[in-house]
């Protein structure tokens, strides 16, 4: 849908009038859905000079910890096991090469589009364990209970899920707890909230944030208009210095988020702590399954133990997704990890943030890319 | 589908050829790690002055009036997909790559792959759509090979196709005759090949009015070179969708090509069906599209001779090549921003959330 104009013009020069003769400001988003959009509508050109969006822990894949890719990898060369991922989720480079390569070697890795795909997969296969690689924020996690409570009702005993889903509102408490500084001292001012999860997990989720840490909300959709919308009123809201939760996506954003997801998530999953990559442990922030459910555990299943979590020499992927370093201070950014050569994950998904430099903003050669957050391109 | 193309690798050199020692599905995706594959495994062996243009079809025999061939195949899962099926595809891909090389298809030839057990009905089925859609084009399948394989993984039936057209004589479309200045047309709405397929194949219970685009383009471009002669260049936009060509078309003739967003025709069903995905609508394959490149000169001349055919209704001008060495192609996005367009690497895959 093409944005009305004047939305846009008048949205930037709110922003702008916001920004002018303050200080820089710095906003977080925090959905892998906004990165892309942002930088396919080519976004950071047009900020002012004085406003940044950094790319936040918001790509499902990308926060996957490294131990937990492995663990992936591991339980796909089981005898008897099909893995049904997401399709991010096979180009992951572990310790012991990609989903995608074990395909290869002769695993069986399929690509589903729900978790109720695998519970079919299952159903019509009872000689295959099916483990599904359930990954993701609130957004996937209710489809993964939901997924469990069916393969429960049809009384599937091949059917498990090797389980990292995350929550976001822990994250992004945890940035600003660690006063979470970019490289080159900024600070976060603000969050652009994620449009999906925000649906699931409703506007007032945020409130903590606010109050607890003064980091001013806003809930946004994903045209681009919404966005630079959504960071004019961050901007109003930094330079006024108050801490709200605006939901700017009401169309789909309630207060209270959707109950009936809500309560399927409570049924099957609790909070536990759980490592993310560059961020490492965070406490209640894991969706993990309720004793009650451990029957439908692949670790459990198979007897499967995390790996010692190490991420690959010299990647930059937990500093980029917690803000502290661009894709292009990386030294394998564009030269040993591109998108046909991943070396960590937010180069392999769509989402990711190096994926989305590399592919909408990488204008120079790699040694000399240009700054193109600052709103600096020519 | 055009089995050899690729960029032109001198200009991608700072990016490491990706080793590989065996094939993943994403080297058959017709982005740049199918260039990996051709430019390291299949050009080094094959090579010649002919292949090594890597345009839709080679140009062969000259000396006694100029032919052009061209060879694909078919591996697409559904067989049967909402606008059209495997047989018309085979047919469109391969008229589609001649007619964008200025040839008149003489004929076709094509081989098929069939697995045990596949349903006498199912082939009847493709058989029809193949001499409709042969029909459609003008053109005939004058000879063929017929393989039968045991029960696999296969989806029922693998189609190559070879075609071979005629090139008027003075007639060269090669992106080295690019200017600043020429104007980019493309004769439709992008994006609903790849998006009908998708969905059909991975979320058949999604209900959409998406239908792949895949039609023979030979009548069309007839009637634009008829009007037109003076066209420089044409290619259809296929796997790597329009960025693949037009960041292809940039990175060959050097110069910077500028893609206005607004201007870019999308349905809005296929907007939101990209978007369902996490896909750049740029990204996905078409297969009844052409991207035409002319002199600004010949710029209504050319809009008004697609126009004025059936498959080129919604023809419209979507960009410009300008006067600057760079190679590259760039969108200017509706919000006023910029941002470049490359060739997609490999598989899509849609996103998760």
């Amino acid at each position: 849908m093409n944005p009305p104009e004047h939305d846009v013009r008048k949205s930037l020069e709110r922003l702008a009038a916001a920004t002018k003769g303050g200080r820089e400001l710095a906003f977080m988003e925090v959905c892998g859905t906004h990165t892309t959009a942002a930088f396919r509508c080519g976004l950071p050109s047009v900020l002012p000079r004085h406003v940044k969006l950094i790319s936040g822990p918001g790509c499902p894949v990308c926060v996957t910890a490294q131990q937990d890719i492995d663990l992936l990898v591991e339980a796909a060369g089981r005898q008897g096991v099909t893995l049904c991922t997401y399709g991010d989720m096979i180009r992951v480079p572990g310790r012991r090469g990609s989903l995608q390569e074990a395909r290869g070697r002769g695993a069986r890795v399929h690509v589903v589009y729900s978790a109720m795909d695998a519970v079919a997969l299952a159903q019509a296969h009872v000689d295959r364990q099916v483990v599904f690689a359930a990954v993701g924020f609130e957004t996937t996690a209710p489809a993964t209970a939901a997924a469990v409570q069916a393969a429960r009702r049809r009384g599937l005993t091949n059917f498990t899920v090797l389980n990292s889903h995350k929550r976001i509102v822990p994250a992004m408490q945890a940035l600003l707890e660690r006063g979470a500084k970019m490289k080159d001292g900024l600070g976060i001012d603000g969050f652009v909230c994620p449009g999906h999860v925000s649906v699931i997990i409703g506007a007032r989720a945020y409130l903590p944030l606010a109050r607890d840490y003064a980091a001013p909300c806003v809930i946004s959709g994903f045209e681009p208009w919404q966005m630079i919308s959504a960071l004019a009123r961050l901007a109003e809201l930094a330079q006024s210095g108050r801490a709200e939760v605006i939901n700017e996506y009401p169309e789909v954003v309630s207060p209270d988020g959707n109950r009936a997801a809500q309560k399927l998530l409570d049924e099957v999953f609790q909070p536990a702590e759980t490592r993310w990559r560059g961020l490492g442990l965070i406490a209640q922030s894991a969706w993990v399954l309720r004793p009650a459910w451990r029957e439908f555990d692949a670790q459990v299943r198979f007897g499967l133990t995390p790996p010692e979590d190490c991420e690959p020499k010299a990647c930059l992927c937990g500093k980029v997704i917690s803000g502290l370093a661009l894709p292009t201070d990386c030294s394998l950014f564009g030269r040993s990890c591109t998108p046909l050569q991943p070396v960590g994950p937010c180069m392999v998904s769509s989402e990711g943030t190096c994926a989305a430099w590399f592919k909408y903003s990488w204008r120079q050669a790699p040694h000399r890319p240009l700054p193109i957050l600052a709103g600096a391109s020519p | 589908m055009t089995t050899f193309t690729t960029d032109t690798p001198l200009r991608r050199a700072h990016v490491e050829p990706a080793a590989f020692n065996q094939i993943a599905l994403a080297h058959g995706g017709g982005g740049q790690l199918t260039d990996v594959l051709l430019n390291s495994t299949v050009l080094p062996r094959l090579d010649n002055t002919i292949l090594s243009d890597l345009l839709d079809a080679g140009v062969i025999g000259q000396r006694i009036g100029a032919l052009a061939l061209t060879i694909d195949s078919y591996v697409v899962e559904p067989l049967f997909f909402p606008g059209g099926d495997i047989g018309r595809l085979a047919i469109c891909g391969t008229v589609n790559d001649l007619a964008v090389s200025g040839a008149r298809p003489l004929g076709v030839a094509l081989a098929m792959i069939l697995c045990e057990g596949l349903p006498r009905a199912v082939l009847e089925r493709v058989l029809d759509s193949i001499r409709a859609a042969a029909a459609e084009a003008e053109v005939h399948v004058v000879t063929g090979d017929t393989k039968v394989i045991e029960r696999g993984d296969a989806a029922g039936i693998y189609l190559t196709t070879a075609g071979v057209g005629r090139i008027p004589p003075g007639r060269r479309l090669h992106p080295e005759h690019v200017q600043p200045g020429d104007v980019l047309i493309v004769n439709g709405p992008i994006g609903e090949h790849g998006l009908a397929v998708m969905l059909a194949r991975e979320m058949p219970e999604v209900k959409s009015v998406l239908r792949s685009d895949a039609a023979p383009l030979a009548g069309l471009v007839g009637l634009l070179l008829r009007r037109v002669p003076e066209v420089v260049f044409m290619r259809d936009p296929t796997r790597g969708g329009l960025a693949g060509v037009a960041a292809d078309l940039a990175a060959r003739c050097g110069w910077h090509v500028a893609l206005e967003e607004s201007h870019i025709p999308i349905r809005p069903e296929a907007r939101h069906a990209a978007e369902m995905l996490g896909l750049d609508p740029l990204d996905i394959a078409n297969e009844g599209k052409v991207l035409v490149v002319v002199r600004p000169r010949d710029e209504a001349a050319a809009l008004e001779a697609l126009r004025a055919h059936p498959l080129g209704r919604a023809a419209c001008v979507i960009g410009r090549v300008e006067d600057n060495r760079d190679g590259r192609c760039e969108l200017y996005t509706t919000i006023g921003g910029r941002r470049i367009v490359q060739k997609p690497y490999g598989e899509q895959l849609p996103r998760i959330c």
